[in-house]
């Protein structure tokens, strides 16, 4: 986290302000994601809670994650394929 | 406060008002980490509920909370480095 560091006093209070509140809605939202990956991905690969996450679930959780966003991104692009080709909605 | 005309604000005053915001997406963040983990925590370790929490359900609820933020820290790591990848791909 950069902090308050590189304060620049050249720079006016309000884009300062901005840069703060961008950058902190931004982390919020890296948040947010996680808690829903999570909150998926637990469903899908945790049986019983035991001593320590195995092997197994470990990998299950990565897989998980990276496919719940291949999906995602799949999906966006056929999306704007879609709307491209004007099919779809109407 | 009247808007967001943060001009006349000192820096000291600025520095507070960052706190703040920190502090309160801090506190938003654990809510909803408290939340999550209840819910699942509770679906896996109480199945039956009874007049009291019984000692293996405590021990259970302890190791499920355990490993809720092992899986956490796991997924925002694979979360990033899949952020990072796609970026040097761009």
């Amino acid at each position: 986290m950069s902090d308050l560091s590189d304060y620049s006093p050249t720079k006016g209070a309000d884009s300062e302000l901005q840069d703060f509140l961008l950058a902190e809605k931004q982390k919020a939202q890296f948040h947010a994601q996680i808690h829903e990956f999570n909150d998926f991905c637990w469903d899908k690969c945790v049986d019983k809670p035991g001593a320590k996450l195995d092997s197994r679930t470990e990998t299950c959780i990565t897989n998980c994650v990276e496919r719940f966003i291949d999906v995602s991104l799949l999906i966006t692009n056929r999306f704007a394929q879609m709307l491209e080709k004007g099919g779809g909605m109407h | 406060m009247d808007s967001l005309s943060t001009g006349s604000l000192s820096g000291v005053q600025k520095e507070e008002l960052m706190d703040q915001v920190k502090q309160q997406i801090a506190i938003a963040n654990a809510q909803e980490l408290l939340t999550k983990m209840s819910e699942k925590c509770f679906k896996k370790c109480i199945n039956k509920p009874g007049t009291s929490l019984d000692n293996s359900e405590q021990k259970c609820i302890a190791m499920c909370m355990d490993r809720y933020m092992d899986a956490w820290n796991l997924v925002s790591r694979t979360y990033s480095s899949r952020i990072q990848r796609e970026r040097n791909n761009m």
